[in-house]
């Protein structure tokens, strides 16, 4: 566990370069003063590959590999949290959930480095209570997920709200569980 | 005195709907009248089936439709024409002993008479106990419109009985949701007040919401989403020419219209907020009558036609409240519960009725507006949409029933009276026209 701890710290340390001009730790060299030139403790821990010999021309740095490989990580997490487009609200009330912040920071981002990419926010409610106050409640919604993924990148230009209240379920019934599913913004990726 | 009854042949109708894209006729979608119960003070009328002379229309009696405009409302409890023991058409012919043993207090009596491609109607309506009459007129209509001449004289019977004129010759608007070819169907419709009659307005796959009645009978506002978003149209009903009113970035809904007729209050959120504007017809001119960062919403003239109610969530839920002139500084009016919405006001000022949540249950409950206090109307529990009648005795609201959504009238006490199912799918968004003259 503590070892662990100590080769994820160096690791991390490593890949944002603070590694150079440390004092010999377990195992690993230091020769040539060149940073990340034999990096075998924490090619081991981050199991990227290492060329061991003199024959070897082309030694990737590691340091480098760990931050495409975090990089091709946090791009297949951003992919994967992009996947969920649908966000949950409670009755009544248009705050986005704790929940939902992460995925709708990963959208904001992708539409910042994809500024051709439009989407269309759509706010819903549940069907209980009136069906013109829903209309404003389900735009209500819209607008709180048009403003958070403003905040956090993406453009104005991007984005389209429309509310269609209560009136597109999706899912039918009168059930607790049928107004939860109900309560809603879908994004639209056009 | 004569009534006369015009119809309008509904071939032009039809004729000018074949040009409108959106507009559909030729189907009907029936609604089924249930009465469910009526008031334990109701008044035992008895009505006579009427005498008739000459060819009559197939179809239901005038008598018969008399009978059962009567006993909807839940203020009367008709007589079944099997238990009287005479069936008197005038007034020579009435004992009212008889009619008293049968612990009746009004008897209607009366004949028709066919002459050319026109009915006339002539009846007579007895008080048992003072043994007089009441009322007694003549009206006359086309052959094919017995229909019409029947509510006009429940109109006139209810009149003479409770001194307020009759509501059964006015209209229903309201939305059936089906489903065809796998996709929803949306129809704005216009019936009866008892569900007959039913023609097809408007029909989409995206959502109807909100019909309101021009103050003249002759145009409904209401909001389509047939373009991909909530926009406000004005639809002729004679011509079926739609007018796209308002169509601004974001909502455009909740139409009501002036006493006048030549504005809609409405919703708009073209300012990034719900809030209420009126719009002049003409010129098309809007004025901003609410400037909040909550939602203002669900806007209808008062009883004065210079005040306005409206729904806001400016107090952290949604309440009701009421603007004495349009700009003025609201007052709020309900304080029961966490949830009140979409008020309509009656028209001689006593009462404003809406959506009050109890619990866990979404009821129709009225305040009286002088001395505030509220009364729950419904026992039904996901109640939506009341609208009241042009005379004040009875509410249209939709509610669901057995898992569907359906139309409930309702006394304006409370007393159930009868249930709109639509004959397949849902129904709902009931508004009930005015009286027109």
């Amino acid at each position: 566990m503590i070892f662990s701890a100590q080769s994820k710290a160096f690791a991390l340390l490593l890949s944002v370069g603070l590694v150079a001009g440390c004092s010999s730790t377990g195992g690993t060299s230091e020769d040539g003063g060149e940073f990340g030139s034999d990096v075998s403790a924490v090619d081991q821990e981050g199991g990227s590959t290492v060329y061991g010999g003199d024959d070897q021309s082309g030694v990737s740095s590691s340091a480098m590999t760990e931050e495409e490989r975090m990089a091709a990580r946090e791009q297949a997490e951003q992919q994967a949290l992009r996947e969920i487009t649908v966000f949950y609200f409670d009755f009544d009330t248009a705050e986005i959930k704790q929940e939902a912040r992460d995925v709708l920071v990963a959208h904001a981002r992708f539409l910042a480095n994809n500024p051709g990419q439009n989407v269309r926010i759509e706010g819903h409610a549940d069907e209980r209570g009136t069906k013109e106050y829903n209309l404003a409640l389900g735009e209500r919604r819209a607008n709180a997920v048009q403003r958070f993924l403003i905040v956090n990148g993406a453009s104005r230009g991007q984005l389209e709200t429309v509310s269609y209240g209560e009136e597109k379920p999706a899912v039918m019934g009168s059930s607790e569980s049928a107004w939860a599913q109900n309560r809603r913004v879908e994004l639209v990726f056009e | 005195m004569t009534h006369r009854i015009w119809y309008k042949p509904s071939r032009t109708l039809l004729a000018v709907f074949a040009l409108i894209f959106f507009a559909v006729t030729g189907a009907r979608a029936e609604l089924l009248i249930r009465i469910t119960e009526g008031a334990d003070s109701a008044i035992p009328v008895a009505v006579v089936p009427f005498a008739e002379s000459g060819q009559m229309p197939a179809g239901d009696k005038v008598g018969s439709i008399v009978q059962a405009d009567l006993t909807m409302t839940g203020e009367f409890r008709t007589l079944p024409p099997e238990k009287m023991l005479s069936l008197p058409s005038r007034r020579e012919e009435v004992y009212f002993r008889d009619w008293r043993l049968l612990g009746q207090r009004y008897v209607l009596v009366g004949s028709l008479t066919r002459s050319g491609d026109r009915v006339q109607a002539r009846y007579e309506l007895f008080d048992v106990n003072r043994e007089e009459r009441i009322l007694g007129e003549t009206a006359a209509a086309p052959a094919s419109n017995t229909r019409s001449l029947a509510h006009h004289i429940s109109d006139k019977v209810y009149e003479a009985i409770t001194g307020v004129p009759g509501a059964f010759s006015t209209k229903l608007a309201y939305v059936t949701l089906d489903t065809a070819n796998g996709k929803p169907r949306y129809r704005l419709q216009v019936s009866d007040v008892d569900g007959k009659r039913a023609r097809i307005r408007l029909e989409s796959q995206e959502p109807i919401l909100s019909p309101a009645w021009s103050p003249d009978g002759k145009k409904l506002a209401y909001v389509s989403f047939e373009t991909g978003k909530p926009v406000i149209f004005v639809h002729e009903l004679s011509t079926g020419q739609r007018t796209k009113v308002a169509d601004f970035p974001g909502l455009n809904s909740a139409p009501a219209w002036s006493d006048d007729g030549r504005s809609l209050l409405m919703t708009l959120s073209k300012d990034g907020n719900a809030e209420i504007y009126r719009m002049n017809l003409d010129s098309r001119q809007l004025t901003k009558l609410t400037n909040h960062w909550a939602i203002d919403t669900e806007p209808s003239y008062d009883a004065s036609g210079k005040g306005i109610f409206f729904t806001s969530d400016r107090s952290g839920g949604p309440q009701i409240y009421h603007m004495e002139t349009p700009g003025a500084e609201p007052r709020r009016i309900t304080f029961g519960s966490r949830y009140n919405a979409r008020p309509r006001p009656d028209n001689d000022g006593k009462y404003v009725y809406y959506v009050h949540q109890r619990d866990r249950a979404f009821h129709i409950a009225r305040t009286e507006l002088k001395t505030g206090e509220e009364t729950i109307l419904t026992r039904t529990e996901s109640d939506e949409s009341p609208s009241v009648a042009p005379n004040g005795r009875m509410l249209i609201y939709a509610t669901r029933q057995n898992g569907s959504n359906v139309l409930t009238v309702i006394s304006a006490d409370g007393g159930a009276a009868y249930s709109l199912p639509a004959s397949e799918g849902d129904v709902r968004e009931p508004a009930w026209g005015p009286l027109v003259r």
